[in-house]
């Protein structure tokens, strides 16, 4: 036992910073990759908060609210249009509108990316074990992994600013919409999925035609989760120069004020919570659907 | 069956599950059985060399105990399970040599499906899911609706058009995935233990109506089952399975007078001939009210609508209670009550569904009212009357061979 224990104490540190260190320098090899991908991300951001920014504040408040009473006109949530109302024009009036929707702005864009890799990521992982086997633990580090840790490749990869704050909150906001795409897949009932082939359906027809309309509620509350974890990225994103409502929190830690943090705070709870019933209602019209 | 055209044939089919598919092979050839096939090389065998062969126009049912093979077998058909080895010829083509696209053809043009579940899509409509084999096919819209329309009117479903597979019942919905399967006008059905999800009433009105259909359309069936009772009925031929083999093909008849081994010996003495028919076979849909909620007013209007002069009662739960008789009720009106309880008469003979009605008979015919036929919780299922159980005995006796013990 004492001679084990001799063996392992004499067993130098292994340098596992250094050599993922090297590996970042080696990724930083690949400027031209990564600045084509800093300027699509960017182009992505630019074209968000372009639009975002076309419209004063009291027209996107009473778009909002249209646009809510047409996802949630069947189920009724009045209450929500009220909150949104409220909640939007308090964040008007204390002057962060502009930050709302940067933050807004981030959000939608590490969104709209999950998306895009995530959904078609789950789909392959539900057909394959074999994919299923090498992602699953994957997701679970990039899940597990502080998010802070991010911000530093992001920063050497990426510089400072918006695009290595969406950079981080992708990787933390994408393992939910990958798993729960998969899940729902999976769930879908064996024997519906021997009806589609029995009728002679593609592996597409199948995919669009059975499959993912079955899945969507459920892919629909991984994007609700991956929005959710996105939203709370901005604060830590604004470490690295992203910002919004995120980094009036940031300076507010620095200056020791209490009441700029919270207001800012509050502001990023309205917005949560508006996303969070607004993709939440998406999921829902389909289930009216077969209810009414 | 005047003619008898082969329409399948199916030649030495074998399908093993697992990874030591030549191993277990080897084990087969040597004779052994399924069990140690299993333990020794953890491969199941589902179907062992299957040779047989099925005629156009006949319902084929595949019979057998759980587990012996009988979805594996159906599902080589359209090669939703591909065989380990053998052959499946389909008018004569070997359907083992269609390449992608040939097989896609065979399963949207020659061969529907029906399932156990129904197997309906929850977010489609009932036309649309009715629709579905055709918009697979890129058939247009209004053409795949028209048929899907024309269809779902053959299997007595009209104007649930819009409704949702949820608002069915179970019943309704399977004439969905019947409708669903006759739409593509295939050749063939493939119907995995259709009717075993329905209730015992249901069941047998799915019964007459595949038998129905069958009569207008003429197709090819394939229906397997795990009721002889339903086998008996429906099928041209039989097919018993046990443990991946065949065992034996006879039409109804041969089966009940030559059961070929104890397997099958033992599948039809719970139909010991006399006693085929149940209760639940020649039950019918009553005529009910609920205490609880409907007066005496609307028990008159209903059996004078009806023109029947007593009828059945029951409580919110559909439990059954009694029988009330339409000049009671009336006097009941007559002195401005309301209470049914009063006349309720409790004095009901009741019975299983399962009970053999052989053993009925005699109360059935001495009872001046209907039986009722009710279940383990005394939920009503059905009532027996005089009339459908002599009709019922007739037609048996004279159907042959079951009437010989
Ligand atoms: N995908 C599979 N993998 C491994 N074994 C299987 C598979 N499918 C079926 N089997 C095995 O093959 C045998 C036949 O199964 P099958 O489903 O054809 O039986 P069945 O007669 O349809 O039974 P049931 O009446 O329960 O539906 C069983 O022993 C079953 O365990
Ligand atoms: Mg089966």
């Amino acid at each position: 036992m004492n001679n084990l224990f001799a063996i392992l104490s004499g067993i130098p540190a292994i340098p596992l910073a250094k050599w993922i260190n090297s590996f970042v320098a080696w990724l930083t090899g690949f400027a031209g990759f990564f600045n084509a991908l800093t300027a699509g991300i960017g182009a992505i951001l630019d074209a968000i908060q372009w639009v975002l920014d076309l419209f004063p504040a009291w027209l996107f408040i009473i778009l909002i609210l249209i646009l809510t009473w047409f996802i949630l006109r069947k189920t009724k949530h009045w209450g929500s249009m009220l909150f949104e109302l409220l909640g939007l024009a308090l964040i008007w009036n204390q002057g962060y509108w502009h930050d709302m929707t940067q933050t807004l702005t981030l959000v939608l864009a590490t969104s709209l990316i999950i998306i895009v890799i995530g959904v078609p990521l789950g789909i392959w992982m539900a057909k394959s074990h074999t994919v299923n086997v090498i992602i699953r633990p994957i997701l679970s580090f990039m899940q597990t992994m502080p998010a802070f840790v991010y911000l530093i490749p992001a920063v050497a990869l990426f510089g400072i600013g918006m695009v290595p704050g969406v950079v981080a909150s992708v990787i933390f906001s994408l393992p939910p919409i990958v798993s729960m795409t998969c899940l729902g897949i999976q769930q879908v009932p064996a024997d519906l999925n021997e009806a589609a082939v029995s009728f002679g359906c593609t592996t597409w027809q199948k995919l669009f035609k059975v499959e993912l309309p079955l899945a969507k509620a459920t892919i629909i509350s991984g994007i609700n989760q991956g929005m959710m974890l996105a939203l709370s990225m901005v604060v830590i994103a604004s470490m690295i120069g992203t910002m919004g409502l995120g980094s009036l929190v940031y300076f507010a830690v620095g200056r020791n004020d209490a009441g700029a943090g919270f207001a800012a705070g509050i502001a990023i709870v309205i917005l949560a919570i508006i996303l969070d019933r607004l993709s939440e209602g998406l999921s829902g019209s389909n289930q009216n659907k077969k209810d009414n | 069956m005047t003619e008898k055209n082969e329409k399948i044939k199916v030649d030495h089919l074998t399908k093993i599950f697992g990874s030591q598919i030549n191993k277990a092979q080897e084990l087969l050839s040597e004779g052994k059985s399924k069990a140690e096939i299993l333990a020794q090389t953890g491969s199941n065998v589902g179907v062992d060399d299957a040779n047989f062969t099925i005629n156009d126009n006949e319902i084929f049912v595949i019979m057998g105990l759980s587990g012996s093979g009988k979805s594996t077998l159906l599902r080589m058909f359209n090669r939703l399970i591909e065989p380990t080895s053998g052959t499946i010829f389909v008018d004569g083509e070997n359907i083992m040599q269609l390449d992608k696209k040939g097989l896609l053809e065979l399963r949207r043009k020659k061969m529907s499906m029906v399932f156990q579940d129904f197997a309906l899509l929850p977010n489609r409509t009932i036309i649309e899911n009715a629709a579905f084999g055709l918009e697979v096919q890129g058939v247009a819209k209004t053409e795949r609706d028209k048929k899907a329309h024309e269809s779902l009117e053959m299997v007595g479903l009209k104007g649930y058009d819009n409704s949702y597979p949820n608002e069915l019942s179970g019943g309704m919905q399977q004439r969905v995935g019947l409708a669903r399967a006759i739409t593509n006008d295939p050749d063939i059905l493939l119907m995995d233990e259709a009717f075993s999800a329905l209730d015992p009433l249901n069941r047998r009105e799915m019964q007459n109506e595949l038998l129905e259909l069958q009569h207008k359309l003429h197709k090819t069936i394939i229906f397997i089952s795990h009721d002889l009772n339903e086998a008996l009925r429906i099928g041209d031929r039989i097919l018993m399975m046990h443990d991946g083999d065949v065992v034996q093909i006879a039409t109804p008849e041969d089966l009940l007078t030559h059961p070929k081994n104890d397997y099958v010996k033992k599948f039809i003495e719970n139909v010991d001939r006399s006693k085929i028919l149940t209760a639940g076979n020649i039950m019918v849909k009553p005529n009910t009210i609920n205490i609880e909620k409907d007066g005496p007013k609307l028990a008159l209007r209903r059996m004078n609508q009806d023109q029947i002069s007593s009828i059945f009662v029951v409580d919110n739960d559909k439990h059954f209670l009694g029988l009330i008789d339409a000049d009671d009720v009336s006097d009941l009106i007559k002195n401005n009550e309301r209470d049914l309880h009063k006349i309720l008469n409790t004095n009901v003979p009741t019975t299983s569904s399962d009970t053999a009605i052989a053993e009925l008979f005699a109360q059935i015919s001495k009872s001046p009212v209907p039986f009722a036929v009710i279940d383990d919780e005394k939920h009503l299922e059905g009532i027996i009357l005089r009339s459908t159980l002599l009709e019922a005995i007739s037609s048996n006796t004279s159907e042959g061979g079951n009437d010989n013990e």
